[in-house]
């Protein structure tokens, strides 16, 4: 993966994929501790035991259309090539959270890329699970919640077009503000 | 900063576009984004959606995305789902190739079979 917000788009489908009502999306970056953490959490079926510890192994997957699952081992690797690490806590029925670490200057740590891309992929085209993102750079942070968002515009989803332009803006802005 | 009365002018604006949308079915857009579909380029692909969609202010497209689904070598694959519920399977799509399915086939109807997976095949 060329971008860490495509091991996050990744991660995100996962949760989908085990039901999640819920996703919480957090980058956290501490340039003075020099720490760059990314953690997905979501609400969905969770994994046992068994199951968990396989999980960053490549020939564990739930899929049936092949027996390999590369998503949380390649993201993992990121995280080591860059001096961090990966964890996992979940168990059934409660959740499952990823949580990655990296050195933020490491050389080989990748760009976090094109987080907005990767959100408003997922906001828009899983119109029943709502979204909370938080992206915090030292001291200046911001959140959207996806449920506030659908509440306060009396919608069930963002796919209209001006709902969608709106949206997007929205994010872009939010961003520039934190990275500026 | 956007506005409240921004948004308030949009949600009345939205809810009257899904008044007109009961009206009749529309298009269905489905993008894989597993890691196979993700690796090569699928995010993209779903932008370049979202935003052909909205440039070209078409108000009956659903867009989802789903799992592998086992053809992980021509990816990043896009099925369109016409309102009559047949399916078109696009496959080795990029952001250029979504503009062309935008605009003839979900604007116009006109499948462009040069990206489907049966010219592919």
């Amino acid at each position: 993966m060329k971008e860490l917000s495509l091991h996050i788009a990744d991660i995100i489908q996962n949760s989908i994929v085990a039901g999640a009502s819920v996703v919480k999306v957090a980058i956290i970056e501490d340039i003075k501790k020099n720490i760059l953490k990314i953690s997905v959490e979501d609400n969905g079926k969770g994994m046992s035991k068994e199951l968990l510890l396989s999980a960053a192994d490549p020939f564990t997957t739930s899929r049936k259309t092949r027996r390999v699952g590369l998503g949380i081992p390649l993201f993992k690797q990121s995280a080591h090539r860059a001096g961090g690490d990966l964890s996992i806590k979940s168990s059934p029925g409660a959740g499952t959270m990823v949580m990655a670490t990296f050195v933020h200057d490491h050389i080989d740590r990748q760009p976090l890329g094109d987080i907005a891309g990767t959100m408003l992929c997922a906001i828009v085209s899983n119109s029943d699970t709502d979204f909370v993102y938080t992206h915090s750079v030292n001291s200046k942070s911001f959140v959207i919640d996806t449920k506030d968002l659908k509440n306060t515009l009396g919608i069930k989803s963002f796919s209209e077009p001006d709902v969608y332009i709106w949206i997007k803006n929205y994010f872009e802005e939010r961003e520039n503000e934190i990275l500026n | 900063m956007k506005s409240i009365a921004e948004l308030e002018a949009i949600r009345k604006k939205t809810i009257k576009s899904v008044d007109l949308r009961k009206n009749r079915e529309g298009y269905r857009v489905v993008v894989c984004m597993a890691t196979c579909g993700i690796t090569a380029g699928a995010r993209a692909v779903m932008s370049a959606f979202l935003d052909e969609i909205a440039k070209n202010n078409l108000s009956n497209v659903t867009i989802t995305q789903t799992d592998c689904i086992g053809m992980c070598r021509l990816e990043p694959i896009v099925e369109v789902y016409n309102p009559n519920g047949e399916k078109i399977t696009y496959v080795n799509m990029t952001p250029d190739k979504v503009s062309k399915v935008t605009q003839e086939h979900i604007a116009k109807g006109n499948v462009v079979t040069e990206y489907t997976i049966d010219a592919a095949e």
